[in-house]
């Protein structure tokens, strides 16, 4: 009995000192804050191009806060997780990192004091930067104005608190292979896929999520969630019917394309930060994504051709859709139905992915709180209809659009989903300001 | 016949349930406050409040709004009485051509309405969409600081965003 207990106790204590030796990781040694001059300003350049293509900000910069400095609280399936401070602030933020402890939270997931970090933190695809990619960027972030902010703390769910448990996810998702290009495609290409795989982490939203929170390898671009907005696919398995190609994608992720309309939500800070990235980066990343989207299917020109050229379908006796087409001509015509002579309108709005979506959600968003340009900025501005209809009018409105306009099954049912959402806050920022030259050479 | 509740007074108007709210209160009910500058949502100059909430009535057909409660810039005061946010508008002699000052007013009424001391941030994020073509903003947002009940808010200190 007496010999059981000393096993049982020896065997407790090698598994916590196990335990301890591989749900974390060492420390590493805390160093001054580099100075200024010890980054080459050519460095820092490069890495402000590499941190505004890998969307930085978006998780680490408070919306009217100061850059960087953290606290965005980002909504998970697991419970709600702060971006950090990530400026040089010697306590608050990662002042005292060397360039050893940066390459390791990013290629690693853990930071300088050997904790983990989770996984909403995209490292699983910072793993794959060039070392010459990292150092620019720890150049950049170094090279920001410090800020004091102690970041909020997590409200995760248990066990999902225990960040030890990160291993065991590492273990299942995190492939720190380097980055190897392609040799049968071209160079471009290649360069597409390395910024989007390593860098700007477009399958973090556009990949479906497994159970414990991975991207579905099997599933890759078929599309996802980001904060709370339907991510759409970017390969073929999208139901939207407008094709995208390189010359498209480009234009959208610049600023706007006259086929497909802008970003909204989530994306729209992406874009605005593309638009002032090189224009070789973002050809790059949209040859790689089209290459994904492949060549346009003629049963979908096909469909899209009767939608465009279709006169409004036949209502029926179904009141609702009564009511939702006297919404749409009341509210939304003025602009949406001049054939594109309103700035920034498409042709058709059946040429609109979100109205494709699984869920009204995302339609209905931009129907609430429409869409803004930064002040001063030139860009798209709709009014959102928030305050001015009711739930179920914007139901109604959303019923409509689903059938003038698209060949899909109604949604289910776009008026609680609206009453839902009326009641949730704006969420994310403006929509990015266009740059005229963009916006008159896409006329 | 529709039946429009504006200003807290129940009023029928013979229009059609398409026309827009502006064009009524306009032409129907000679509320002129409201103005028409671009009809697409987009300027402000129309704002009226909708249940508290502010809203661009040319953008919005009367068919659409039985049982909502409309107010527009005639229900805050008159020229003899205004009330304290018009005053403030005119203790800040916040106009120029004043083209958009009735959408302004309006505007500003539906966020003192829900939040009585807002910081100057929080007015220019409320304020934003309604444009001024004038460049009045800096008297309109000393003017809603004002009306506001802010103990700092004074003349002193217009212009000071
Ligand atoms: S007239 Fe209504 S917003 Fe311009
Ligand atoms: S005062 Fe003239 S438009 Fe504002």
């Amino acid at each position: 009995m007496r010999f059981g207990h000393l096993v049982t106790l020896l065997i407790v204590v090698a598994l916590v000192g196990f335990g301890l030796t591989f749900l974390q990781s060492r420390p590493l040694k805390p160093v001054d804050p580099p100075r200024r001059q010890s980054f080459d300003d050519a460095q820092v350049r490069r890495g402000a191009t590499l941190a505004a293509i890998g969307d930085c900000a978006s998780c680490h910069t408070a919306p009217n806060g100061p850059a960087y400095a953290g606290g965005v609280a980002l909504e998970t399936p697991f419970g709600v997780i702060h971006g950090t401070n990530i400026t040089p602030d010697p306590d608050t933020g990662i002042g005292r990192w060397s360039f050893a402890a940066f390459e390791r939270a990013m290629r690693e997931g853990t930071d300088q004091a050997g904790n983990r970090l989770y996984p909403a933190f995209p490292y699983n695809h910072f793993a794959k930067l060039t070392d010459d990619d990292l150092k620019a960027l720890y150049a950049f972030v170094m090279t920001r104005q410090p800020v004091r902010a102690q970041t909020p703390e997590n409200r995760l769910r248990f066990p999902y608190s225990i960040r030890g448990l990160v291993t065991f996810w590492n273990w299942l998702y995190l492939d720190d292979k380097p980055f190897k290009p392609d040799p049968r495609q071209s160079d471009e290409w290649s360069r597409g896929a390395y910024l989007v795989e390593a860098l700007a982490h477009c399958g973090a939203c556009h990949t479906p999520r497994t159970k414990w929170g991975g991207e579905n390898s099997k599933a890759r671009f078929d599309g996802g969630d980001a904060e709370g907005w339907w991510a759409p696919p970017l390969n073929g398995s999208t139901p939207a019917l407008e094709p995208w190609d390189a010359e498209r994608l480009t234009a959208y992720l610049r600023s706007w394309d006259d086929r497909h309309g802008g970003a909204v939500g989530p994306m729209a800070a992406v874009t605005a930060n593309l638009a002032k990235a090189p224009d070789a980066d973002v050809k790059a990343i949209a040859v790689y994504i089209a290459s994904h989207f492949g060549q346009p299917d003629v049963g979908k020109k096909v469909r899209l051709e009767v939608l465009l050229s279709r006169p409004e379908p036949d209502l029926g006796d179904d009141a609702g859709l009564a009511r939702g087409r006297d919404v749409f001509k009341g509210v939304c015509a003025q602009c949406h139905e001049t054939g594109a002579q309103v700035p920034f309108t498409v042709q058709n709005l059946a040429q609109h992915t979100s109205l494709f979506a699984p869920t009204p959600d995302n339609v209905l968003r931009v129907a609430l709180h429409g869409i803004r340009t930064p002040a001063g900025g030139f860009g798209p501005i709709m009014p959102g209809f928030a305050g001015s209809l009711t739930p179920q009018q914007l139901g109604d409105l959303a019923r409509y659009l689903r059938a003038r306009f698209t060949d899909l099954p109604p949604w289910p049912d776009p008026t609680a989903a609206a009453r839902r959402l009326m009641n949730q806050p704006e969420g994310p920022a403006p929509a990015p300001a266009v740059a005229p030259k963009a916006w008159a050479t896409a006329q | 016949m529709v039946e429009l509740k504006v200003n807290g007074a129940v009023r029928q108007v013979d229009a059609a349930p398409e026309t827009p709210l502006l064009y009524v209160l306009r032409e129907d009910l000679q509320l002129n406050g409201a103005k028409f500058g671009c009809g697409l949502g987009q300027c402000g100059a129309c704002t009226v409040a909708i249940d508290g909430a502010p809203a661009f009535s040319c953008l919005l057909p009367v068919g659409l709004l039985a049982g909502r409660e409309i107010t527009t810039v005639e229900g805050l005061g008159s020229p003899d009485k205004p009330g304290p946010l018009q005053q403030a508008f005119i203790d800040e002699q916040a106009a120029q051509c004043g083209y958009c000052i009735a959408g302004m007013v309006m505007r500003a009424h539906t966020l003192l309405a829900r939040n009585p001391s807002p910081t100057d941030d929080e007015i220019l994020e409320h304020m934003s969409p309604n444009l001024c073509r004038c460049g009045a903003h800096m008297r309109i947002v000393a003017a809603i600081r004002r009306a506001s009940s802010r103990k700092e808010a004074s003349r002193s200190q217009r212009g000071a965003l």
